[in-house]
């Protein structure tokens, strides 16, 4: 996959998370990859988690907790999310 | 700077709370009478938030078990079982819960929170998966992490849910442990377990369930939810606690599990902690015993429940889908279920106020525990100050306003 195509597919995730964030916290959530998920969103672990939960519904796969501890940003997520699906 | 700054969103959601001078998380009693009554900030109180389901911390006869091991057998452990051995009564204990239960293996930990860290870091490892009801109780998400296993997350009691996660899962090596609760602790809802094993059958998983609030509670026997809905066979791994019902402190895990024993020297909650005092693993000896010739404990307490939640119910409060000794009470925003819990407080009724995010889909609640040690009395009054407190803060309507609303 080219870099551009990449670029692509990490903004395609990022702008699903937002609106996935958006209807779990029932309020617009602007979001860019470099958003902090908890300084700059306010998202604690719960909302986070039910984020997830979300998430796996809409790209039918499994997104382990344990994964999410090294995620910071929307673009990590975005990234693991990009990462299980290239496996899936 | 301090080394604390990392949780400046907590601290000051704190301080706001104590601004307004309650303090819900540091409540401190001046004294404790009964299993029902203590005295706080020099006033009688109801005790209506002690999962003390069966009101057996004062009951006489683990009280002189208890101070008959403490005599004889001393203070404490001072160390773990792997290292400096067990007492006869751990064994006791062990053999009792086992034969309570019916399965061929029990192991006793000194806290239940220890005993969710144990089981879930161990049943299951790397390459396994760990499937949590998202309601779970925080040591069951700290076991979780504690433990390699995948961890997947699926839709409160809802067993379709779990089924489509599992599917995903297919095709992927290891095994697949379901982990849900017997009663949740924060709305008193229990289980769909029948619906849970149909799914762990179809799939190939095994089901474990923690019957913190259920042991005692649920059940002819009070074995807990998975006796009360005729699943036992099919539930793989029971854990609990004796710090509610059987009013101790203590955790337990019981199993017919083939090699049961190794967990004693890979469960690292097991091992390299001390082990429980001897005074307790005898109340809760006794308190066992109780559990198992007293049944009419348990019938007045699901009596009190229903009083209480029928009660509550029928002034016009939302309170959680089923009637259990844990009785919920939501209220729509944090500021104003901390002034609701202060006033009850100052009303002389004592019960637990519980916050997001420790909140199921993070509503605040008034979160009440029944024990068979309340009289009919005391749940009657309790109704008289909540209707009182819930009219004054537009919780619910006034009696006038029900009449009127009703034409
Ligand atoms: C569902 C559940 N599991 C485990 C525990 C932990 O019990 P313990 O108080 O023995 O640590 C609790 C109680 O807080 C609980 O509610």
């Amino acid at each position: 996959m080219g870099v551009l195509q990449m670029d692509s597919v990490t903004d395609l995730t990022v702008r699903q998370i937002g609106r996935t964030a958006s209807q779990v916290m029932q309020k617009t959530v602007e979001v860019t990859a470099a958003s902090n998920i908890g300084r700059d969103l306010g998202i604690d672990s719960l909302t986070l988690m039910n984020i997830v939960m979300e998430l796996e519904d809409t790209f039918e796969l499994s997104i382990p907790l344990d994964r999410l501890a090294d995620v910071e940003t929307v673009g990590d997520l975005a990234a693991l999310i990009n990462d299980l699906r290239v496996r899936a | 700077m301090s080394l604390l700054d990392k949780h400046e969103a907590y601290r000051s959601a704190y301080q706001a709370i104590r601004d307004t001078g309650a303090d819900p998380f540091n409540v401190r009693f001046e004294a404790v009478n009964s299993p029902s009554e203590g005295v706080l900030n020099g006033k009688p109180m109801i005790l209506l938030g002690t999962n003390n389901y069966l009101g057996l911390t004062f009951d006489e006869s683990c009280i002189s078990a208890s101070s008959e091991a403490l005599n004889r057998f001393g203070t404490g452990t001072t160390g773990s079982r792997i290292a400096n051995g067990s007492f006869g009564g751990h064994h006791e204990l062990e053999a009792a819960i086992a034969k309570f239960y019916g399965r061929r293996h029990a192991m006793t930990f000194t806290t239940g929170y220890q005993a969710n860290l144990g089981v879930l870091s161990t049943l299951v490892g790397r390459g396994d998966h760990l499937l949590l009801d998202a309601d779970s109780h925080a040591s069951l998400y700290d076991g979780s992490r504690l433990g390699h296993a995948e961890v997947i997350r699926f839709r409160h009691n809802d067993p379709d849910d779990l089924r489509k996660r599992l599917q995903r899962l297919k095709g992927s090596p290891g095994k697949s442990l379901i982990v849900a609760e017997g009663i949740y602790s924060m709305l008193g809802d229990a289980a769909p377990l029948r619906e849970f094993v149909e799914v762990k059958k179809e799939m190939g998983a095994y089901l474990l369930v923690d019957e913190a609030h259920s042991l005692g509670v649920l059940g002819e026997k009070g074995r807990g939810l998975a006796e009360a809905q005729d699943v036992e066979k099919d539930v793989d791994v029971i854990v609990g606690t004796f710090s509610k019902s059987l009013g101790a402190i203590g955790g337990f895990c019981v199993s017919d599990i083939e090699g049961f024993d190794v967990l004693r020297v890979v469960c690292r909650p097991y091992m390299f902690t001390a082990s429980l005092p001897p005074s307790v693993v005898a109340s809760t000896l006794q308190a066992l015993h109780i559990v198992q010739t007293q049944p009419q404990l348990r019938h007045r307490l699901i009596a009190n429940a229903q009083r209480l939640y029928e009660g509550l119910k029928t002034l016009g409060f939302q309170v959680g889908p089923q009637c259990n000794p844990i009785v919920a009470v939501a209220v729509p925003e944090p500021g104003l279920a901390v002034a609701v819990w202060k006033t009850l407080l100052d009303k002389g009724v004592y019960l637990n106020l519980a916050l997001p995010p420790a909140t199921p889909d993070s509503v605040p609640l008034l979160r009440s525990s029944v024990s068979a040690a309340h009289t009919p009395e005391q749940i009657d009054r309790v109704l008289a100050v909540f209707a009182e407190v819930g009219e004054a803060f537009g919780l619910i309507l006034s009696p006038r306003q029900r009449a009127s609303a009703r034409s």
